[in-house]
């Protein structure tokens, strides 16, 4: 065990200020430009608002609930309360309010950190169901001059309500022990309601310390932080990592404006899940669509010799001499505009999380000259557990375990892991605790396997692999992954469990196939027209078709349908970090996928969808059920 | 309230000092034909005053003879008890007075910011040749408007287009620049012409928070000329209804909606309350 992270978050804070007090530890834009704060600042701030806390009674063991976009008071906030002994909990922004007043519950928050007009009226609407909340502090005070609540008050106001007993805030951060919890993450829960949890100072520096060996960071390093400080990810960089090795986090001006400021910074470190990568993948076809065409022309004849390129490389072939040089070709004539474009012309570490990424996407950043790796993790394990090593990038496994963590699969093929990192346990769930942990091995819930060069695969959730009537098991998520490269394609639930064949819903990506549409001079209104469209079908069934080329034999998509409206999370269909709800699936949609069983060409379907706020709508209209000439096909 | 002498309207002539526009007995005509005749109506300081009435009514001229895009043959406008109709139009701004269009009029290719930075004009106080320098005073004022236009990009949420060409942004975020522009002049009474025109549910909401905003923590007074009803009817402090260049009535958004002459304007003859959108 190392003694460099057996401090807390609070004390290394102090530490930072003391030896690199004047260096810029976090930027905000605001008004259109960077405003700093240094390592004394971002302490002097935090002394103040835990002298406010201190104030307003809180001490060890507390908790405050603090939801918001991502800004320097989460963490000045944050560090505050873990300087008294006490924890944050981070809720996402877009979280229901019945969520929300769940986590309150649990946790006995008497504070919250709400960051502006939009949040602090969620709490308001709540605020009858949770007893233990007595005060509400925004920082953003647009729009909340004419409000009189009780207790609802600025976080300057916190500043200054003990201001002189500020200094006393080492002598309080001692007191907080490396073992005590410092913050609760709330876990996606693809089922039912979310998990608390408890994640100490320890969990979360012996975390950063060890993935700081496999994956370097430097003082000098910049990073961007726009993801939910709610995400276990986000806190391992933006707070632990930024913490232990003293680089400078920036906020972005809005969220809008995030592809921008990543530009303006261009970070050195970067830590997204998929969609993040995929997204802006996505945006670069969509602008090469849009611009002129020299400059397409140049795009589409440079990206296949960056790819061809990039793709030997992660198969661990060496490319050609012909390879090399039209890679170093398109490396002048594209790939160095292009990082520059992307914010990327700096980035030494970028890692992708949370979920499997496409070899598409893997392989496009890697031809950019972007050392993209996978990264595997549970929040219950401060998020990771293992990562590619430099130069054993490839798209099948998730790497190695990092140091001081051990991996072993049970026999049922579970993933199980230990490490300096594990968690306390779930808040106020022990029933829980004791599924997940046992003798100090945490169960991962994924099905998995050891390569022969150590390396480890993940092959879906061990609850979600599924078997067909005649004993084929497959694992839905990698089907659907596979559908999911195309770039048509949004989301797809692939669908089999106990019956013949497997078939599957698809969701178009509106943005792309509505292009698509546009180019090909096919008129459409919504996006249940798109979808309905003939000529969409065509173009799916040729992607289906030609993954089905690629899975295993008796696992080939037989039908599939075009589901007439996109998963959504506000409608319960996926999680907050996009998983799909099967359950919600089957029971919203059950009527077509008993259609995608019993033959018929098309069906009517009526679902009826819940609303974040309550409200209810319900939506009709034909979907059309198209089958592919599968082996399989022809046999039945 | 229900009296059906036309010629006498039946609004309380609002009185200095609480006043901070004045309209009285104004007239406009076009080649003969009255636009508007013998007007008269007040915006309270402080308040949201809407004005409203059937397509051709005579709102916008009467706009744009407050903001001195027309003159009007007979009556007087003072603002803060100064008599401004003899001054022309680009020096109301002096007066602490700003419009928008009902029909977008921006700078099209400037971007968002320097479109906001135009409308800091009547403030700039440095020379042509201390502008071309760029040093000391106008150095140092120069960035003090910046952080005012600052301020109210961050407040209208315009931060992701500030140096896109205004002239490519989407309809609903043109109107949001406008609204911006005007209020870079720091006014204390803002003129908005249809400010929700052609806007969805979403941006219209978020336009009458805007609105609300700018009135309660900003301390502006608006005079609103508007057709969305319900919108009038939610944020308006008091509601001038005009007709056929005359005003109808005038009163709080509940008077209006009960004041039979007013639902006879909008519905003709037939029975029935008027019920908001």
């Amino acid at each position: 065990m190392n003694d460099t992270y057996k401090t807390t978050l609070p004390a290394l804070l102090i530490k930072n200020a003391r030896e690199r007090g004047k260096r810029t530890a976090m930027r905000e834009k605001y008004l259109g430009i960077w405003q700093t704060f240094s390592y004394q600042q971002y302490l002097d701030i935090t002394s103040e608002f835990a002298a406010g806390l201190k104030h307003l009674g809180f001490g060890k063991g507390d908790a405050i609930v603090i939801i918001g976009d991502n800004r320097p008071e989460w963490l000045w906030a944050q560090l505050a309360i873990q300087g008294l002994g006490g924890f944050s909990v981070g809720l996402y922004q877009d979280s229901p309010a019945d969520e929300i007043g769940y986590v309150f519950t649990l946790s006995e928050a008497k504070l919250v950190v709400a960051e502006d007009q939009e949040q602090v009226d969620k709490i308001l609407s709540i605020r009858d169901q949770l007893p233990d909340l007595k005060y509400i502090v925004y920082h953003d005070p647009k729009g909340l001059v004419d409000y009189n609540e009780k207790g609802l008050m600025s976080f300057d106001e916190v500043r200054n309500l003990n201001k002189d007993q500020a200094s006393q805030f080492e002598i309080w951060a001692e007191k907080t022990s490396p073992d005590d919890v410092a913050i609760i993450a709330t876990t996606s829960g693809s089922t039912g309601r979310p998990k608390l949890a408890m994640l100490t100072h320890m969990n979360l520096l012996s975390m950063a310390w060890n993935l700081g060996h496999s994956d370097p960071k430097q003082e000098s390093d910049e990073f961007v932080s726009f993801l939910p400080l709610a995400w276990m990810g986000e806190q391992m960089m933006a707070v632990a990592s930024a913490l232990l090795f003293g680089f400078c986090v920036n906020f972005p001006e809005e969220p809008d404006t995030i592809q921008d400021n990543i530009r303006e910074i261009g970070p050195h470190l970067i830590f997204s899940p998929p969609r993040v990568w995929e997204n802006m993948a996505a945006k670069v076809r969509v602008r090469i669509m849009e611009t002129t065409p020299f400059k397409r022309w140049i795009f589409n004849l440079l990206l296949p010799m960056g790819t061809r390129y990039a793709d030997k490389v992660l198969h661990g072939d060496t490319p050609t001499a012909m390879e090399t040089l039209g890679y170093k070709i398109a490396e002048i004539g594209l790939f160095r505009a292009l990082r520059d474009r992307l914010g990327f012309s700096r980035i030494r570490s970028a890692s992708t999380g949370g979920a499997p990424l496409g070899p598409d996407t893997f392989t496009f950043f890697h031809a950019l000259g972007i050392n993209l790796k996978q990264i595997y993790g549970q929040t219950e394990i401060a998020g990771i557990s293992c990562i590619h090593k430099d130069g054993e990038v490839n798209f099948d496994s998730v790497g190695h375990p990092i140091p001081e963590t051990e991996i072993k699969i049970s026999e049922e093929g579970e993933v199980l892991s230990k490490s300096p990192a594990v968690f306390k346990g779930y808040l106020k769930n022990e029933d829980a605790t004791a599924e997940t942990l046992e003798d100090g091995w945490l169960k991962s819930g994924d099905a998995g396997y050891f390569k022969e060069n150590g390396q480890l695969i993940i092959i879906d959730r061990l609850s979600d692999v599924m078997t067909l009537n005649d004993g084929t098991r497959f694992s839905p998520q990698f089907i659907e992954n596979k559908i999911k490269f195309s770039t048509y394609v949004q989301e797809a639930v692939v669908i089999g469990q106990n019956m013949d064949y497997i078939t599957a819903i698809i969701c178009l990506d509106s943005d792309i196939a509505g292009r698509w549409a546009e180019q090909k001079q096919l008129t459409y209104t919504t996006y249940q027209d798109l979808a309905s469209n003939p000529n969409l079908y065509e173009l799916i069934s040729e992607e289906v078709s030609s993954i089905n080329e690629s899975l295993q034999d008796g696992t080939a998509v037989k039908r599939f349908a075009l589901l007439f409206k996109e998963l959504d999370a506000d409608d319960g269909e996926l999680t907050r970090t996009r998983k799909i709800r099967r359950k919600v699936i089957e029971e919203r949609y059950g009527d077509l996928i008993h259609a995608l069983y019993n033959g018929k060409k098309e069906i009517n379907l009526t679902a009826c969808i819940k609303y974040q706020d309550g409200s209810e709508r319900t939506m009709c209209g034909n979907i059309a059920i198209h089958e592919l000439n599968t082996p399989q096909g022809e046999a039945n | 309230m229900n009296g059906s002498n036309l010629l006498k309207p039946d609004c309380d002539p609002v009185h200095p000092p609480e006043t901070m526009l004045n309209v009285s007995n104004m007239t406009l005509t076009f080649k003969g034909v009255a636009a508007l005749s013998r007007v008269s109506c007040g915006v309270k300081k402080g308040s949201i005053t809407s004005l409203i009435g059937p397509n051709g009514a005579g709102k916008t001229s009467m706009l744009n003879c407050i903001s001195g895009r027309y003159t009007p043959d007979k009556g007087s406008i003072t603002l803060n008890g100064d008599e401004i109709l003899g001054t022309p139009a680009n020096k109301r701004t002096h007066f602490g007075m700003a419009r928008t269009f009902q029909n977008i009029a921006l700078f099209r290719g400037l971007s968002v910011l320097d479109n906001l930075m135009v409308g800091r004009h009547s403030r700039i106080e440095y020379g042509l040749l201390a502008s071309l320098l760029y040093f000391g005073k106008a150095r140092k004022e120069e960035s003090a408007h910046r952080q005012r236009v600052e301020e109210i990009i961050d407040f209208l949420g315009l931060s992701p287009y500030r140096h896109q060409a205004a002239g490519h942004l989407p309809y609903g975020v043109q109107k949001k620049v406008e609204l911006g522009r005007a209020l870079a002049a720091e006014p204390e009474l803002l003129l908005l012409d249809e400010p929700m025109a052609g806007m969805n549910l979403e941006e219209t909401e978020d336009m009458a928070r805007y609105i609300l905003d700018i009135n309660e923590e900003w301390g502006i007074s608006v005079f609103l000329v508007e057709h969305d009803m319900g919108v009038v009817m939610d944020i308006s402090d008091h509601v001038v209804v005009l007709d056929f260049g005359r005003i109808l009535a005038c009163g709080t958004p509940d008077e209006i909606q009960k004041n039979d002459r007013v639902i006879r304007a909008y519905l003709g003859d037939e029975d029935g309350l008027y019920q908001g959108r």
